[in-house]
Parts: C-alpha cells; structure tokens; sequence
C-alpha cells in the first residue's frame, strides 16, 4: 500500500514534447512508471519514444486508461491544462510547473473542488511511491521503499530528507511534493489524512516553509485526528518578513506566516520539531525508537 | 512587485476608482507646475518611496501656493526619508505628488487581497482608517470585516451593502462605495494584482467616497500577461544586486549576515540559511540558482554574492537531482578562477554524479573545504569566519 500512485498507476504526459517533458518522462518510464500516452495538441498520431501522442486528455484518457496526469506545460498554459485533465475525469492531476499566475489558480481551485480530480502542485516536484511510480522530476534513486510517509512543500529539501531517510536504511511509503505557491491543489492537512489512512505508512515528515497558515491547519488536524508520530521542519527560521523567498508563497506578510508561529503550533499539537535541517532522517529514528521503546 | 502611490492612483483612476486630480514631479520646478496646473487653492505634496509612514515622517504637506509646493519638494527631493518601514538607512526621495486636497470627515480602510485560505480574492474593511490593519487586527479585530469574492460569480451588489452598511456609509455613498469597489476588482483581475490597499479611503466633508491613498502589488507570475505594468517597475526602490540576479534568474535576498549561501531550490535555501544559523552565525543572503544552474549562472552567482563586502566565507550546498554535480563543479571551478576568489569556500554535494563532481573539485587546485553533510558544511562556514 501506499498513497496517490503505485504500480497500476497508468500516467500521461501534458507536454510531452517540451525539453522538460521529454527529460523526465523518459526518466520516469525508466524508474518503472507506466508512462501511457503524452497530450500535445495539433501533435495527435505521432509518438515519444513510443509512448502514443494525442490532441486532447480526453481522447488519451479513451484510449489508453490513464488515471493520472503529469503537466510540464508554460505557465500560461498550466491552469487550461489542469482544467483540461479535470474535464476529463482524470483521477489525480500532478501540475510540476513553476510560475502559474496565482489568479489563474484561483478559478482552477474553484472549478476542481466541485470535481473528483485531485490536483498536486502547482509548482511541486510531484509524488513517488518508491519501487513502484515516480510522476515528477524528483531523482528516483535516492529514495527506498518503507513506512514513512513524507510530504513537502519544497523540492530540494524534501530530496534532502528522503536522503537523510534512506541512508538511516528508513524507506518511504509515498513522498508528496505539495509544492511552493500561495494557492495549491493538497494542502498539508489532506496529504496527512491521507497518510493516516495508509496501513503502509508508520510516521510522516512534513516539511514546511514560511508563508499562510497551512502548517498550522496541519498542526490542528494533527492533534484532533493523527494516529501516527509526525516529525516536522519549517524552513526560513532565518527569513525576513515582507520578503518573498524564491518561492510565491514564501512571505511574511503582516507579520504573519512566520517560522516561530508555526513552530509553536506544531510543538503544541504534539509533533516533533527538528531544529536543524540536517536532523529530520535522525529526528524520526529517535521518535521511532522512543515509540517502540 | 511594488509601485509607487502616483502610479497606482493613475491605473485605479482608469478603471473608475474615485481618485483626487494629481500630477508626479522629479524637481521643485515641476512640483510649483503641477500646483498651478490643479488650479486649485490647496494642495497636498507626498514623497513617493516603496513604503508606508510617510505621513509620521513628515513626509506629506498641505501648501497653500506653488512656492509653498516648490519649497516642499526642494526639502526632499534627492534627500532620504527615515520612515518605520524604510528602515534605518531611509530611502532616496526622486519623486513627489502634487494632487488635489481633499476636506477629510471620516477616514476607513479598504483592502483587497488574494485570501490564501479562502482560495480567492477578498476584500478586507475598517472603520478604522489611517491605522496598519495589522494594528487593528491585533487589537480591534471586531472593527474588520471580511468578504470572500467567489471567483466564477464575480462581486455581488449584497457583498458591496453589506460592507458598506457596516463601515457606516449612507445614502449616495453606499452606491458611490458599491461603484468604487467593482473598480477596484476589476483592476485586481485584469492586473494580476496580488494587493490593493486604500488606506485611508476618506468620506469627504461634501459626503464622498475618494481614495486618498493607494497601493498596489503585482503578482510577479501574472506580469507576462502586462507589459505595462512591469514597465512601472522603480529600480531605484529595488536591491541593486537583487536586480542584478533578476537578470540570470537567479532568486536572491540580501540579508545582514556574512556568510553567502549559494543553494539550489527555495526550500533547501531557506533551509541553508537556518541551519547557519544553528551554528551560530548569520547567512548574508537568500540564493536559489534553481535547477538549471550551469557555470555562467554559477559565475554571475558569485559576483553577487562576494560583491558585498560583509561576506567572509562562501557556502555551497546543492542537493543535485536534475542537476548533475559534476556540472555544477566545473561551474564552480570556472567561477572561482574568474572571480579569483579569495575567501573560505565550502563546498556541500549531494545527488546525481557527486563522486564526479567531487574529484573535479579536488583536481582543480582552488582551496575548497569539502563539506560531508549539510550540518558538517555549516559548520566548517562558521568555523570558518571564526
């Protein structure tokens, strides 16, 4: 078990074409992912690498059974694709580009809270169920299959925890890369329940960043409902306010949204807090432990 | 991105927002000019700088004739104003507004922003004008009022009444409010705003609505779609190096600190910067080269980075996925050699190729104190500047 995707997952491509489409859908394939179809309109009929190109999600949906999309598409492009892949009742929607006009998500989150389709992303590095499906552009070898769920606003960062993980030979059952923007399809919260509902995930790392309140709903969902230990990090402990910190959604702003607030929620609804960023892998050892003990 | 005041008055004005009469002026000359060009008896004269408090900084007068507007703008301009939102250093003045005066009976506070827990644009007012919301928030939150725009529907008329039933607003006014607020949503869809701030929007003593203040922030993403807008973008109110690394897309804040970060990825940045922190001492700066980085960008990332003069040591630490660690470490070299670096540099691979990356580092001669893990690079950095 494990969430979101696995092996039957069957996975298309929007944008299969595009220097970024191209790299990690084949990386993707490589990895064991089954990469069904790519959509690249006006390119129907022909392939990528034999992977079968259509006009429309609609028609690659029809004919190859996919469940769940990946979009590598310009920004000015993403929101209509994510539509497009809602429309067509594609199941999970994992949107990797960086740089969506935030008012574009506005009408898109709107449009998919009445739909079935869940979205990832934007501006994410996607999921992965290790040893099964990797959809996104995280290195597949780093990680190893296991228990412990991970859940990320941030690429890098979330590649560097499942490192600490991997090398303290604790595998992941799924990592989910919620991505960086102010407005996003799964927000903490969801990608917790969603763990929690796992029989295959033990613990989760979420792994915050400043910016909104999402790690703070996380933290009251955590103490009303989570069953299983949840050891987290906020990164920019050391960002100014009113400063947007590469990512959109990175900022201070009113004095709201900081490190220390976050922190002081999580702390408060039992989750472990790991100070440093080097000791998340450790932090969930020693939690670990200290449960089995 | 921020504009200033004048401009934000000038792009709400054209969607039919209620704003006063006022032209900008870069010198005395123009600023005399544009209070006789009013025609009017009073004026009122404002700095225009990226930042609030102007007015407690003495940054705003009431002159009653253009020698009165002259002398005013002669005061600031080319001078710096020390504000509580400039900071210490203050911000050079280049430019001051000369706009129509109005007779003030009531002052509120309108705002419009993207709600990122309502998913939508929504519009925040007080009875309260004049004050930082943040201040009214914290002591007063009952005098704010809250309405969540959905986005497919649009602004409703109830929503207007509502608003400004509850801000006290009567008669001709609740339609004139009603008027002002589909402005300013529609100015907010059709820019790609990410902030309108009327603050104070005032009730005139002739029992108007007129903004008497104005901000506006872009979201940054949404700007391909308004050249025009990012046509307004002031470097003179930006960070020279951040304009610089605005150039090779590269994401960098300056901070006060004295050790340069160099890292790709926002997260694993911030992260960096903490974990500095932990050890003790302060990072110079936020930097994402992103994913593509490769030894221009890395080159142009260095220049920044050691072009403040505070930074005594350089921290590298990449986490290669997509990008490959022995192409960054040529990259790295290549810069090094260029810039002919003459600080402590620590450097933290991980990922893709890193035994490549590492023994390119090793044979390249240039000093480079090899890091193992991201707490061993933070505090070799620290140890470093010690």
């Amino acid at each position: 078990m494990s969430v979101l995707v696995n092996k039957n997952t069957r996975v298309l491509t929007q944008g299969i074409t595009g220097a970024t489409g191209q790299i990690h859908t084949r990386a993707c394939r490589e990895y064991g992912t089954q990469m069904v179809g790519g959509v690249v309109p006006g390119k129907g009929g022909t392939d990528f690498e034999g992977i079968p190109i259509f006009d429309t999600v609609e028609q690659a949906r029809k004919a190859t059974g996919a469940n769940a999309t990946v979009i590598y598409v310009p920004p000015p492009f993403a929101g209509d694709a994510i539509l497009e892949a809602a429309a067509a009742g594609i199941e999970l929607i994992i949107c990797i580009t960086e740089g969506v006009p935030v008012l574009d998500m506005v009408k898109v989150k709107k449009y998919l809270r009445a739909s079935k389709s869940r979205l990832i992303g934007p501006n994410c590095p996607g999921v992965i169920t290790p040893g099964e499906c990797k959809i996104g552009i995280m290195p597949g070898y780093i990680h190893k299959p296991g228990d412990i769920g991970v859940v990320s606003r941030s690429g890098t960062l979330t590649y560097e925890a499942v490192y600490q993980l991997t090398q303290l030979g604790l595998g992941q059952s799924s990592c989910i890369g919620i991505g960086g923007d102010p407005i996003i399809g799964t927000s903490h919260t969801e990608a917790l329940e969603l763990f929690n509902n796992d029989p295959a995930t033990r613990a989760v790392i979420m792994i915050g960043e400043i910016g909104g309140t999402a790690e703070e709903e996380a933290a009251a969902y955590v103490k009303a409902h989570m069953k299983k230990p949840v050891v987290a990090f906020i990164a920019g402990q050391t960002a100014p306010k009113g400063r947007r910190m590469g990512h959109a959604g990175a900022i201070i702003s009113g004095g709201r949204g900081t490190a220390a607030d976050k922190i002081a929620a999580l702390k408060a609804a039992g989750i472990t807090v790991a100070m440093s960023p080097a000791e998340l892998g450790i932090t969930m050892k020693q939690t670990l432990e200290a449960r089995a003990a | 991105m921020n504009i200033h005041e004048y401009q934000a008055k000038q792009i709400l004005g054209r969607f039919g927002a209620p704003v006063p009469k006022g032209q900008p002026a870069t010198t005395p000359e123009e600023a005399a000019a544009a209070f006789t060009a009013l025609g009017l008896p009073k004026a009122v004269v404002k700095v225009q700088i990226h930042a609030g408090g102007r007015g407690k900084a003495g940054g705003v007068k009431l002159v009653s004739s253009a020698n009165e507007a002259r002398e005013f703008a002669a005061k600031w301009l080319g001078n710096k104003i020390v504000t509580h939102q400039t900071g210490p250093d203050g911000r050079l003045v280049r430019r001051m507004y000369v706009e129509q005066a109005s007779e003030v009976a009531r002052e509120l506070y309108l705002g419009m922003v993207v709600d990122r827990k309502a998913e939508a644009i929504s519009i925040i007012a007080s009875t309260e004008g004049g004050m930082e919301i943040e201040e009214v928030a914290a002591k007063t939150p009952d005098r704010i009022i809250t309405e969540t725009i959905d986005p497919l529907i649009g602004l409703s008329g109830f929503q207007s009444r509502k608003i400004a039933f509850a801000l006290g607003l009567r008669d001709k006014q609740v339609g004139q409010f009603g008027g002002l607020l589909s402005a300013l949503y529609k100015a907010f869809n059709e820019t790609d705003a990410s902030l309108i701030e009327i603050n104070p929007l005032v009730v005139t003593k002739e029992g108007s609505v007129v903004c008497l203040d104005a901000k506006m922030s872009f979201d940054d993403n949404g700007l391909y779609r308004h050249p025009e807008i990012r046509e307004l973008r002031d470097p003179n109110e930006e960070d020279p190096a951040e304009t610089e690394a605005a150039k090779y897309d590269l994401s960098y804040v300056h901070l006060d600190g004295n050790i340069g970060c160099m890292v790709n990825g926002a997260g694993l940045a911030m992260a960096t910067m903490d974990i500095v922190k932990y050890f003790g001492a302060e990072p110079a700066n936020f930097l994402d080269v992103g994913g593509g980085a490769n030894a221009q960008k890395v080159a142009a990332a260095f220049r920044i980075l050691l072009a403040d003069e505070r930074v005594k040591a350089v921290l590298i630490n990449i986490f290669g996925g997509i990008m490959l660690c022995d192409v960054l470490a040529q990259g790295v070299v290549e810069a090094a050699r260029e810039v002919k670096l003459n600080i402590p540099l620590i450097v933290r691979m991980e990922g893709t190729n890193v035994e490549k990356g590492r023994q390119i580092l090793k044979d390249s001669g240039i000093a480079v104190i090899a890091a193992t893990d991201m707490s061993d690079a933070a505090r070799r950095a620290v140890a470093a500047i010690r």
